[in-house]
């Protein structure tokens, strides 16, 4: 057994480090996964860029920042790996949810009406919303970001953005120390469920395939491991088809749900599993099938437009300076070719590309593919905008300047 | 120099802010990471800044100082990115340092060191005083057994203790899970001899 130390946060969605070792799937490849609690993305960074462990459950954009070098010391990271597509929910309070479309399944199916709402309704505030996000290098910020965007909102002009542990942001909201956050499950649950909040936008609904958590390796450790890493990743694999099976909804709540873990209620964690969400305390749930994905139609494959997308984000939002280097080094971050290496006889399906562009698919889509029949599902964002990862400086452009 | 102690633990802040003052260092300031303690870090404007890396405010520590005009300066840990077993010794005892970019390495440097031993020191403290916590109530638990067994079969008190004792070899238990299971199988049986 060759011992892979992990670090993860306690969230819903290290789902699949979780049940790889806990299921046995990660044991069965040779692998013994010791997985690390960690309370902060700056902790688990550290872990990782300091060599205390050898993987950890990572922030898709932390892992660009950080080989960026925005984000403390720099060191090049590798996600040959996505641990999930989607989850992440934004939630405010009753008074600024009050300025919104009163009928849930109305407000949630249209974050473009919604978030033109937010946009009138700020003005009627007498100061600015405090929104909180685990961290400025997390899908969740740049989901919110470009929510706010679509209407003209400048996310550092116009609103405050507040850096908080996801573990935290109950707690914050019972304080009134924000107005809202946009986080991963179960947190954004947890504060419905208190009454704390109700459900403005869903991850789901602003990127119909939102990049969310990979697996992070340094590159020099993935490099030189390389049989390692093939076992971890087929484990993960197994991993991901288990969590994504229906039947083992209640099992995965119930591991997930055990204090070393994340320590939330486990039909909390299995509403959100199922994608059976409660979008304000007292009424019925809205089924959103997509809520969550680990495994289904190949959402481990780390696209490298995904990671371009990221960077076009941060350069976007003036958090990355762009110069062909940057775009190429972001671009590099996810690893196709070290998931077709490790998965390559597993029967997984497989892309045939490692680019795609990223917001084209309308309706579930056969693609090309090795071996097994591939399906895409629909991954268009909100605003029916298109990202050509060729074409990144006028897909830029096309923000306009008064994006920002 | 300036120093912020960043810290949950009041215990443990006392036990660095104590270290540091015996060492000469005299402008301390001590700020639990609640409400709008970033707010106040930023007034205070230090040159360094120690938290505990376990910390889940952590997160919200680093925005503020990427964000901050206060400390518009650039801000690196660990004082010297190179100094491989230093940076493992700092993580390994639990410590994050924020130091001002342009601070002499050498007069930095043995701020982490110390807040390293007193970090590791309040820590083995701590995990004394569970033991020492632990191992007291075990010795009640099979004080309790080992009356039960003296009260209802007659024996001595070596007699009883050497029973539990096979016992937990023959079931490979701790002897403490056999004296537990004793207490309660016996409250269950409604013998009150203990």
């Amino acid at each position: 057994m060759i011992l892979v130390r992990a670090a993860f946060l306690p969230l819903t969605d290290s789902a699949v480090l979780v049940a790889a070792r806990e299921q046995g799937f990660a044991a069965a490849n040779g692998i013994d996964l010791e997985l690390v609690r960690t309370t902060s993305w700056a902790t688990l960074r550290d872990r990782l860029v300091y060599g205390q462990v050898q993987a950890a459950q990572m922030l898709a954009p932390l892992a660009v920042a950080v080989t960026l070098g925005l984000s403390q010391q720099p060191a090049a990271l590798s996600a040959p790996f996505k641990l999930n597509g989607n989850g992440n929910m934004l939630v405010m309070s009753g008074e600024f949810a009050a300025a919104l479309e009163p009928d849930l399944p109305a407000r949630l199916a249209d974050p473009l009406g919604t978030s033109h709402d937010f946009a009138t309704a700020i003005g009627l505030f007498r100061r600015k919303p405090v929104i909180g996000i685990v961290h400025r290098f997390s899908g969740h910020a740049l989901m919110l970001r470009y929510w706010l965007g679509s209407a003209g909102i400048d996310p550092d002009r116009d609103v405050v953005l507040r850096v908080l542990p996801p573990s935290l942001t109950v707690e914050a909201m019972r304080l009134g120390e924000i107005d809202g956050f946009i986080a991963g499950d179960p947190w954004p649950a947890a504060a419905i469920a208190h009454g704390l909040a109700e459900a403005v936008a869903i991850g789901a609904r602003i990127w119909q395939r939102g990049v969310e958590k990979v697996l992070a390796l340094r590159t020099d450790w993935m490099e030189a491991n390389a049989d390692t890493v093939d076992r971890l990743l087929l484990a993960l694999a197994q991993a991901a088809r288990w969590c994504d099976d229906p039947a083992n909804r209640g099992a995965l709540a119930a591991l997930l749900a055990r204090p070393a873990y994340v320590g939330e209620p486990a039909d909390l964690i299995e509403a959100g599993l199922s994608g059976t969400l409660l979008a304000r305390h007292g009424a019925p749930a809205i089924d959103e099938p997509d809520f969550l994905l680990f495994h289904r139609e190949a959402t481990a494959f780390p696209w490298r437009s995904q990671a371009l997308w990221i960077y076009s984000q941060l350069v976007r939002w003036r958090q990355a300076e762009p110069s062909a280097e940057a775009e190429a080094a972001a671009g590099a971050v996810f690893r196709p070719d070290v998931y077709r290496r490790a998965l390559g006889g597993s029967g997984e399906p497989m892309p045939g590309a490692s680019m795609k562009l990223e917001g084209a698919v309308a309706a579930p889509t056969g693609v090309g593919a090795h071996r097994a029949a591939l399906t895409l599902g629909p991954d268009r964002f909100f605003d029916g905008r298109v990202f050509d990862p060729e074409c990144l400086a006028e897909y830029l452009a096309g923000f306009g300047p008064s994006a920002r | 120099m300036r120093i912020v102690i960043v810290d949950d633990s009041g215990a443990r802040a006392s036990v660095l802010e104590e270290g540091l003052r015996e060492a000469g260092y005299d402008d301390i300031h001590f700020v639990p990471p609640r409400g709008a303690f970033v707010a106040r870090i930023e007034r205070m404007a230090p040159d360094v800044v120690l938290m505990d890396l376990g910390s889940p405010s952590r997160d919200t520590l680093e925005e503020m100082l990427l964000v901050s005009r206060a400390l518009a300066k650039p801000i690196a840990m660990f004082v010297d990115q190179s100094d491989d077993s230093m940076i493992g010794a700092a993580i390994d005892a639990g410590v994050s340092a924020y130091v001002v970019d342009g601070l002499r390495k050498d007069r930095v440097k043995p701020i982490l060191e110390l807040a390293v031993r007193r970090f590791t020191a309040f820590s083995r403290m701590q995990t004394e005083l569970d033991e020492a916590r632990t191992a007291l109530a075990n010795r009640k638990t099979i004080d309790k057994a080992k009356a039960i067994l003296m009260a209802q079969r007659g024996l001595n008190e070596p007699d009883a203790y050497a029973l539990l004792r096979t016992t937990a070899m023959n079931q490979g238990r701790r002897l403490v899970d056999v004296a537990e299971a004793l207490i309660t199988a016996s409250s269950l049986l409604g013998g009150g001899a203990a």
